[in-house]
């Protein structure tokens, strides 16, 4: 492990890389689903269409997105090739989460804020985004960690983040860089999620402990 | 459209049927990396995934399993197992990575499918007199199958992405092209390899939807359906890749 001990600098900024790259993805990806999400949810038409095509974008492996994004004017080995590859998964997976997220809020909540004089602008904001927050959260915790760990791939396309030590580790046959690297990816991912569990108990006082819903047996006993 | 229509002459060109890496070979090769692995995840996943779910118990070492694979790098294992393992066993190393990669998704199809189940089915079985056996076998298999393939289906994609990935320690399969094509700067080589990851990718979620229609058997209850609907957990796609 001395080549950890002689090699902090640089896993330090790996890290700091590693963490840019993923936050910018994680929050473009929160910021674009909400609306598609919340489409998804509004008009039942679009709402196979915009499901099936998020979960399509899913299934394309990320080696094979990096190319095909290079169709639309993104060059191949760059780190903007990275983020949006990244983006369009957190898209994928949180836009499900804010459908879900909206169609879980209690519709006597929502006919209550229109009872006592909500607009629809007022009403999204202010009722049901707050009460869609549990299942929004999951996704976007879901999506944290998945981003955190897919951006490694990124060192394949010549993007400087930990994935650096998966590929320079491999070369040079430094055991010790690789499980750095590895470590070093699951510990910020699990930091992560629990600073996101964190923000969401203190947005969210009313969830306290049960902050994703759990489906099956405790939810059968009180049905 | 230069670029596609370079990439598609890449993937028709008759050399594709000869030299190191013949198209049709890497195909099959990825396509045997990806059935083998998950034939032997779902080996050891689907008992223990049908306990966890028929029990009760172990629930929360699941959750906690398939939260902790999430945040895996695929890259890396695969490279620090096929360093660990050597070289001559670089097969095996990335093989136990795949399966390792494919298992929590499925153990989370078993148990999250038995779990959906409205509980008053399974307590009617009882109550007409059924073993345990024969609840699992006769109520729980066949009404969890759909969450059960859909786990089949999120390990599967994942380990055709992992793969793709893995042809860097020199694996083969259509990654192999992938990272051919950046060392000789043939972008034509790149996204045509990319595109047939792609379809193949695509193609097989859709076998996996298919096999979800016919073989799920139909179940008038829609309150079954729509709580299975209603849980973020078995909503989510469950894992990176």
């Amino acid at each position: 492990m001395s080549w950890v001990a002689d090699n902090v600098d640089l896993i330090w900024a790996l890290t700091l890389d590693h963490l840019r790259q993923s936050a910018i993805a994680i929050i473009a990806g929160f910021v674009l689903s909400v609306p598609l999400g919340w489409l998804a949810f509004r008009y039942t038409r679009l709402r196979g269409t915009v499901l099936t095509v998020v979960g399509l974008l899913y299934t394309i492996p990320s080696f094979a997105l990096f190319a095909v994004l290079t169709l639309f004017g993104i060059p191949f080995l760059s780190e903007l090739n990275l983020l949006v590859a990244l983006t369009i998964y957190a898209v994928a997976i949180m836009t499900r989460s804010v459908t879900d997220g909206l169609a879980s809020v209690d519709p006597g909540a929502r006919s209550a804020a229109i009872a006592v004089g909500f607009g629809a602008w007022r009403r999204f904001w202010t009722v049901d985004l707050p009460l869609s927050g549990p299942v929004v959260l999951a996704g976007l915790r879901v999506t944290a960690m998945s981003t955190i760990s897919l951006a490694t791939v990124g060192a394949l396309i010549g993007v400087q983040n930990l994935g650096y030590l998966f590929t320079n580790g491999s070369q040079r046959r430094i055991i010790a860089e690789v499980f750095a690297g590895v470590v070093a990816v699951v510990i910020i991912a699990v930091i992560v999620d629990v600073l996101l569990m964190l923000a969401g108990r203190a947005l969210m006082p009313w969830t306290r402990r049960t902050s994703t819903p759990r489906p099956g047996r405790l939810r059968a006993v009180t049905a | 459209m230069n670029l596609l229509a370079e990439a598609f002459a890449w993937i028709f060109s008759p050399a594709r049927l000869t030299g190191t890496l013949p198209l049709p070979t890497a195909i099959a090769q990825h396509l045997a990396f990806t059935f083998g692995s998950v034939a032997i995840a779902a080996v050891i996943a689907i008992p223990i995934g049908w306990l966890i779910g028929h029990t009760g118990r172990g629930r929360e070492i699941a959750v906690f399993l398939s939260g902790a694979a999430r945040a895996l790098p695929a890259l890396g294992l695969v490279v620090l197992l096929v360093m660990l393992f050597g070289v001559n066993l670089k097969t095996e190393a990335a093989v136990t990575v795949f399966v390792v990669l494919a298992i929590p998704s499925i153990l989370a199809g078993a148990y999250a499918g038995i779990e959906s189940i409205d509980r008053s089915v399974i307590d009617a079985g009882r109550a007409m007199g059924m073993t345990e056996w024969q609840i699992l076998f006769r109520i729980e298999m066949p009404l969890g199958l759909s969450l059960l393939i859909g786990g089949l289906r999120s390990a599967t994609l994942q380990v055709v992405a992992t793969v793709t990935i893995a042809a860097y320690v020199g694996l083969g399969g259509l990654g192999f092209y992938i990272i051919q094509g950046i060392n000789l700067r043939d972008f034509a080589e790149i996204l045509g390899a990319s595109i047939i990851v792609v379809v193949l990718a695509l193609v097989l979620d859709g076998l996996y939807a298919l096999l979800a229609r016919f073989a799920v058997p139909r179940t008038d209850g829609p309150r079954t359906r729509a709580r299975v609907a209603s849980s973020p957990l078995t909503r989510v796609p469950q894992f990176s890749r």
